[in-house]
């Protein structure tokens, strides 16, 4: 589903704070894996995300999604294959848009927005359905800014926005770092779910060595660049949590 | 009475700068100050066309042509080469003086005699109350538009581009391009309102626009503190809140007037008079 080859990757080329940010990475990723990134700041992992989303472009080497090369495609034109959840639920949402207008956004994720309502009754049905299956009470409030709820169900929402149109991959950057442990919890059951009903094809960036522990189907440790360690099916599942922070250690 | 009658045309004028302003400042989230060069672009293109006796059905799209041209000339020295909106604005605002001054050929052209929108149709014997008809009519027909637009999913993206930025391009939202055709249709509104101006006091000048900014930025400030007070998320009164403020702000000019106040004082006034509306909610506010 997503292939990289030999990406490298320079932030500050040729100035005193240059940084390499991405070494030389190759890496596939197929159809229905949930990919867990981790690694201390500054190894590359969110970079590395960046650069499958498109909105950091690489110094070298090749991205193809499903197929295509998207080397030097922005980041607008890869939405037809990814959704992201970012790490700050402020960027996942507009602000003072309703509830509403943000589903009707992401309902044409990977359509024109055409010079047409397109948010009449049954769209509203459709959208009040939805979140409903979040069972957080949201489904009554959608004609409310988005930005009066809580981060945690700003989250669950971009997360379920993510699907509203045809997605295969999803991205979630720190999808939890910015939430209490409860919403946190939530957010990443909300995730898996999703992530299986669709079958989609994820990777998520996080710190946190506990959900690393228990999401995903192959985790990924990154360090100055690189991948140092890959581990997937059987072997990850039988992964302990003291030994993922040997890692770290 | 003639007075604030008078100051209601003005203000009626003045609302295509409102919505202008309120598109660029306030959905898009750019202070854009092409402003002062697209309203006199649309009054000496008004003005030029109508003594090449140019038919209104043509004069009224070649001035939302040309503010439109403005804008988006604005909105890709902005988002192209990255300069600072601000100043990619002024960059744009200053050269269109030369551009304004060629195509009126003088600095000051009466148009007395012209065929002009308001002469064009009558509704009402009296001149004044006639314009005010037809006025109405325009600008309403003005915010239905600019209410469908914002409606509309294209409208909805718009509003998301200056809202979130990063969650609108992860949704296929080319925001570049977003940005360049809302500054074009903001300044286009802007020109509109020369159009409407020109042929209402009968001249198009080289001067008229400067520092008329204020104007715009003065009406959506009246009107936003009416719509963050009260809460108002409804697209259609935001805009006419926005249209309000465009007349109220006209009607404390004419006040001024009235009351005797210098008139060479009367630029002195409007900037205290703005920085009131939004400097007040702010000290109150900091109480609650």
């Amino acid at each position: 589903m997503i292939q990289l080859n030999n990406i490298h990757k320079t932030f500050n080329t040729g100035k005193p704070n240059e940084v390499v940010a991405i070494n030389k990475v190759n890496l596939q990723i197929n159809a229905g894996e949930f990919v867990v990134i981790v690694g201390s700041n500054g190894s590359g992992k969110t970079t590395l995300l960046n650069l499958v989303a498109g909105n950091i472009l690489p110094d070298s080497g090749i991205i193809t999604i499903d197929g295509n090369n998207v080397t030097r495609l922005p980041e607008y034109k890869r939405s037809k294959w990814i959704a992201r959840i970012f790490q700050n639920p402020l960027s996942g949402t507009a602000a003072d848009l309703s509830i509403i207008d943000n589903f009707r956004l992401a309902a044409l994720r990977t359509q024109t927005k055409r010079l047409s309502i397109g948010k009449n009754e049954q769209f509203k049905r459709l959208v009040r359905d939805k979140i409903a299956t979040l069972g957080m009470g949201l489904e009554d409030k959608v004609e409310q800014p988005i930005g009066t709820l809580s981060g945690g169900q700003r989250q669950a929402l971009t997360l379920l926005m993510s699907v509203m149109d045809t997605c295969k991959i999803l991205l979630l950057d720190e999808p939890t770092a910015a939430l209490d442990p409860r919403s946190a919890g939530n957010v990443l059951r909300i995730a898996d779910g999703l992530i299986k009903e669709y079958h989609l094809t994820a990777i998520m960036v996080t710190h946190n060595l506990k959900d690393a522990g228990n999401y995903g189907s192959r985790i990924i440790q990154m360090g100055e660049g690189t991948v140092l360690k890959d581990i997937a099916g059987k072997e990850k599942d039988s992964l302990q949590q003291n030994e993922l922070y040997s890692w770290f250690g | 009475m003639d007075f604030y009658l008078t100051a209601l045309l003005q203000g009626l004028c003045f609302a295509g700068i409102a919505f202008g302003i309120y598109i660029s400042m306030k959905i898009f989230n750019i202070p854009d100050i092409t402003t002062d060069g697209s309203y006199t672009l649309g009054g000496v293109v008004t003005g030029a066309m109508l003594t090449h006796n140019q038919p209104g059905y043509i004069i009224l799209p070649a001035v939302l042509l040309a503010g439109g041209v403005a804008g988006a000339l604005t909105g890709i020295i902005h988002t192209k080469l990255k300069i600072n909106a601000l100043l990619a604005g002024i960059l744009v605002m200053y050269g269109l003086y030369s551009i304004n001054l060629t195509i009126l050929g003088r600095s000051n052209l009466p148009l007395l005699s012209m065929p002009t929108l308001f002469s064009a149709v009558n509704l009402i014997t009296d001149i004044n109350q006639n314009s005010l008809m037809i006025l109405i009519v325009f600008v309403l027909i003005i915010t239905i538009i600019i209410g469908y637009l914002l409606k509309t999913d294209f409208g909805i993206a718009m509003r998301a581009t200056g809202n979130s930025e990063p969650m609108i391009r992860a949704l296929g939202v080319n925001t570049d391009r977003m940005k360049i055709i809302g500054l074009a249709i903001a300044n286009a509104l802007t020109a509109l309102s020369g159009y409407l101006v020109v042929q209402q006091q009968g001249f198009a000048d080289i001067n008229m626009g400067i520092g008329i900014v204020i104007f715009g930025l003065g009406s959506v400030i009246i009107a936003e503190s009416v719509i963050n007070r009260l809460r108002i998320t409804s697209v259609w009164l935001s805009l006419i809140l926005v249209m309000a403020g465009a007349i109220i702000f006209q009607f404390v000019l004419a006040i001024t007037l009235n009351i005797g106040i210098n008139p060479n004082m009367l630029k002195g006034v409007t900037a205290v008079f703005v920085l009131l509306i939004v400097g007040l909610p702010r000290l109150t506010g900091r109480q609650a």
